[in-house]
């Protein structure tokens, strides 16, 4: 290490620095694909193992053809699940809970202002295995309302509000929920939980829009839909179940497939970048071809003549990938805020580790195209350069 | 001086050629620019190489510098075949025995009077405290005592005084040898006769002075002049 070949490789870049900015710029592209859509993937990942964790692992049954509740209403008389079905169930799902769900939509007014949202039955006993109160209290008895949180704050429920049903009748919320986010049985921030017994006076269903079993024991899970494929499923198919690992791996190879796509994307644009800084840097070597003929004259080894090039291929790669490694978290912030709503992730490790990765390709790129130019100048013949007007 | 090497032998010639041809092979047909030259160079001497154009000066010269070698024939520089030697070595010898001042001062444009000078010196004593004042001697020693020029780019300085700057960085390292290929051919004749008078106190001073010139008056102020026809030795005062 010199100052000298280092200034010289520094000074060079300032001179032709509208040259040396788009090498720079097709690095910091290639380091911001990479780095920004690693976050991304990472920061999903990491908000889909912590739903898990939260949520605990579950099965969800629901009938065949006619879909689990009131959003399709394509439908004229849309498929259930009976009474009797629910108890075979819980039979075969021994000992885990099973929890039978109406879900809906209903028409609702909160003072003077009137929404359509999801609404949920339940049986009281099993709310807790759902949902955990942020004020007030779960379910008790027949009557009360819970609200999701992002429906409080959506119309300014608290503990006490009154909401009017469709039918006319009125109930009083009696529990703000904390906020779950994205659930693989029920969602119920945006929604309402109403005891199930009111729900069923009022409407007289015919039974049950979907059940879920929570399965404490996460290994069990395939077992237990063998199980109730056989019972219910063996002449022909009447219930549907869906594990939330069988979601969260659909999701994974989904996004798998988004981020093979992407990675590619952000490898192309590193592979143009590498191109563009070979293409720089061998014009740079034509133009100081009587340079570096007066270089090696004066007592410059040809080891050391590499050396000044591949500083040249090296700044423009730190610099580029500082860059870009400094706009992924920008980038990552924003795509993290509008797919996940969330950045909390943003400075898990995991994530950093993604920018470092994107900022060690961008630095391998830069050195791996500097290699062929510094190898090309170093070994000019001397005699050759110094004619070289 | 010192006139025996450390192992007590007589020191050998600066330079000897012996039956040196170079041949630059050609697609229309190989060109000889150096013909079987035989000759010795001492330490001490001032030579003016004169000739036609083409007549292999410059080739010449380049050999000498160790920037080509022989084609056919032996050249032995402080008694080791140049051929021996691996571009490694070459360029160590460029580096710490010869000093290159060419007729276009060739300057490193990026580099200011100072760091041009500074340069060979870097390359050979990487710790700055050790290289101390050496470049200012040098720069003082080639004539240009303005510290204010120091700073400047070459191309912001005259032809007179970029030589000076080139003469500076020859010797920076205290090279034994000068090689000068027209030294004052881009310049107007009382610059020229300034740059002489430098090489010739540089002579003076113990440097051996190998210079090109087409100049009758300037190879006045060797001590010794070859001329080349047809890249062979026409006629040789030493
Ligand atoms: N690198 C080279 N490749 C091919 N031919 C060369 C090369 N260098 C020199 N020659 C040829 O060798 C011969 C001698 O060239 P040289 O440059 O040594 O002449 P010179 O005496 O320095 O001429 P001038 O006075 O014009 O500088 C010329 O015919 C030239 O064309
Ligand atoms: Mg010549």
């Amino acid at each position: 290490m010199s100052w000298t070949f280092f200034d010289i490789a520094r000074r060079n870049l300032q001179r032709n620095l509208f040259r040396s900015m788009l090498a720079i710029v097709g690095i910091v592209i290639g380091v911001l694909a990479i780095s920004s859509l690693g976050i991304l993937g990472n920061s999903l990942t990491l908000s889909v193992t912590d739903q898990l964790s939260t949520v605990g692992d579950s099965l969800t049954v629901i009938p065949h053809s006619g879909g689990a509740s009131g959003f399709g209403g394509g439908t004229a008389t849309p498929e259930k699940i009976s009474d009797r079905q629910v108890q075979d169930l819980r039979r075969v799902a021994a000992p885990n809970p099973v929890i039978p769900v109406y879900s809906t939509a209903e028409r609702i007014e909160v003072g003077s202002e009137k929404a359509v949202l999801s609404v949920y039955a339940l049986n009281p006993d099993d709310v807790s295995l759902l949902v955990e109160v942020d004020q007030g209290i779960l379910l008790r008895g027949n009557s009360g309302v819970l609200a999701g949180s992002r429906a409080a704050t959506q119309y300014k429920l608290k503990v006490g509000s009154q909401i009017r049903f469709s039918d006319g009748s009125t109930q009083r919320v009696v529990g703000i929920l904390k906020e779950r986010g994205l659930g693989f049985d029920i969602q119920p921030d945006m929604a309402l939980i109403v005891p199930a017994r009111r729900y069923e006076d009022r409407t007289h269903p015919t039974g049950f829009d979907q059940v879920i079993i929570k399965v404490k024991d996460t290994a069990r899970i395939e077992a237990l839909q063998t199980a109730i494929d056989q019972r219910f499923n063996r002449r022909e198919t009447v219930l549907d179940t869906f594990s939330s690992k069988e979601i969260l791996s659909s999701i994974q190879t989904v996004f798998g497939q988004i981020s093979t796509f992407t990675t590619a994307i952000g490898g192309i644009s590193l592979v143009v970048a590498g191109i563009s800084i070979l293409n720089v840097m061998m014009m740079s070597v034509t133009e100081r071809t009587k340079e570096i003929g007066i270089l090696r004259s004066i007592g410059t080894l040809r080891r050391e003549i590499r050396q000044m090039f591949i500083y040249e291929a090296l700044m423009l790669g730190l610099i580029g990938s500082a860059l870009g490694g400094l706009l992924s978290f920008g980038a990552g912030y924003l795509i993290s805020l509008l797919v996940l709503q969330t950045t909390k992730y943003l400075f898990d490790p995991s994530s950093l580790s993604s920018i470092a990765l994107g900022m060690g390709f961008g630095i391998a790129t830069a050195l791996l195209s500097g290699l062929y130019p510094a190898w090309t100048a170093s070994n000019l013949n001397p005699i050759e350069a110094l004619r070289h007007e | 001086m010192d006139t025996v090497t450390a192992s007590g032998g007589p020191r050998p010639d600066l330079i000897r050629f012996e039956e040196v041809s170079k041949v630059y092979p050609l697609p229309a047909g190989d060109v000889v620019a150096l013909d079987r030259v035989s000759l010795t160079v001492r330490n001490g001497e001032f030579i003016a190489v004169m000739g036609p154009s083409g007549s292999g000066k410059t080739t010449f010269l380049n050999l000498i510098g160790c920037l080509d070698v022989p084609t056919a024939g032996r050249l032995l520089i402080n008694g080791r075949d140049v051929a021996d030697l691996s571009d490694d070595e070459l360029t160590f010898l460029r580096r710490d025995t010869i000093g290159f001042i060419f007729q276009q001062f060739n300057l490193i444009p990026l580099l200011s009077v100072i760091e041009n000078v500074e340069y060979p010196l870097v390359l050979k004593v990487r710790d700055r405290e050790a290289r101390g004042e050496r470049p200012f001697e040098a720069l003082k020693a080639a004539g240009l005592d303005d510290e204010r020029l120091y700073t400047h780019k070459p191309n912001e300085l005259s032809g007179g005084q970029q030589q000076r700057v080139a003469i500076a960085r020859a010797l920076v390292n205290d090279p034994d040898l000068l090689l000068c290929d027209e030294p004052t051919g881009n310049l107007d004749q009382r610059t020229g006769a300034g740059i002489m008078a430098l090489l010739a106190e540089m002579n003076r001073g113990g440097k051996t002075i190998i210079m090109v010139t087409h100049d009758p008056g300037i190879a006045a102020y060797a001590t010794r002049q070859v001329r080349l026809v047809d890249g062979r030795i026409q006629e040789d005062t030493g």
